[in-house]
């Protein structure tokens, strides 16, 4: 009877990672930029992910299977949000990103200030007012 | 193993199926070569579930080495390829000022 339930369990476990997964399959087919497609191809990267390591846990009942399992998610979760980071890091400095759909954009700003103190640097040449034609 | 366990087992199958059908077709239509990387990288996260689930219909453990070197190395290429669209970017305000002469 227990060992049912935990099966049980471990299933809907995988049936749930699978939803996430194609909620993000989903949403790359129909989201419209890059970055929108970035937060919907993330979901399943770490939640999913931890819910299939429960289901084979729960499935295994061992604790070397638990161990093994752990280094999984380390690794994901370490790695996940660097290539996210890096992709929408690139996404935003080549313009790849529909601007109509943005509340407010905190970034741009920032890198205004950064480029004009970047320009004002007396080694340099005057080569101001390159920066907004960068966006193409 | 009774018949709603192996209810969900096949519908989950049935999502990841459509899942990595979903991202074969983004990388094939993306307009930009970010869009292909990120449908990659949902590919591989999808490989990555379905070995689990694999690993829990059958109830064996001899895929978790293979879930270890995915998860460790599949956002390797992500990374690499994000660095070369930025740098790709970053070259003309650099020839701008050659060209045009001061704006």
């Amino acid at each position: 009877m227990f060992d049912a339930v935990l099966d049980l369990i471990a299933a809907v476990c995988i049936f749930l990672a699978a939803v996430l997964s194609v909620a993000a399959g989903v949403g790359i087919i129909r989201f419209p930029d890059a970055l929108s497609r970035l937060h919907a191809a993330t979901k399943p990267q770490i939640f999913g992910l931890l819910l299939t390591i429960t289901a084979i846990a729960l499935e295994e009942r061992s604790v070397a299977t638990l161990l093994a399992l752990v280094p999984v998610f380390v690794f994901q979760s370490l790695t996940a949000p660097v290539a996210a980071h890096m992709v929408g890091r690139a996404a935003y400095r080549t313009g790849q990103l529909d601007t109509t759909t943005l509340v407010v954009d905190e970034l741009a700003p920032a890198i205004e200030r950064s480029e004009e103190s970047f320009a004002r640097r007396p080694e340099r040449e005057n080569d101001a007012g390159s920066g907004p034609s960068k966006s193409g | 193993m009774s018949d709603i366990t192996q209810l969900l087992l096949i519908a989950a199958g049935i999502g990841l199926t459509v899942t990595a059908l979903a991202a074969i077709v983004r990388i094939v239509r993306g307009p930009t070569i970010l869009d292909r990387m990120i449908a990659s990288d949902v590919l591989l996260t999808t490989l990555m579930l379905a070995v689990g689930a694999d690993m829990v219909a059958r109830g064996h453990t001899d895929t978790i080495p293979l879930m270890t070197v995915i998860a460790a190395t599949a956002t390797l290429a992500t990374i690499v390829v994000a660095r070369f669209v930025k740098r790709r970017a970053e070259q003309p305000p650099h020839q701008q000022p050659k060209e045009t002469g001061h704006v």
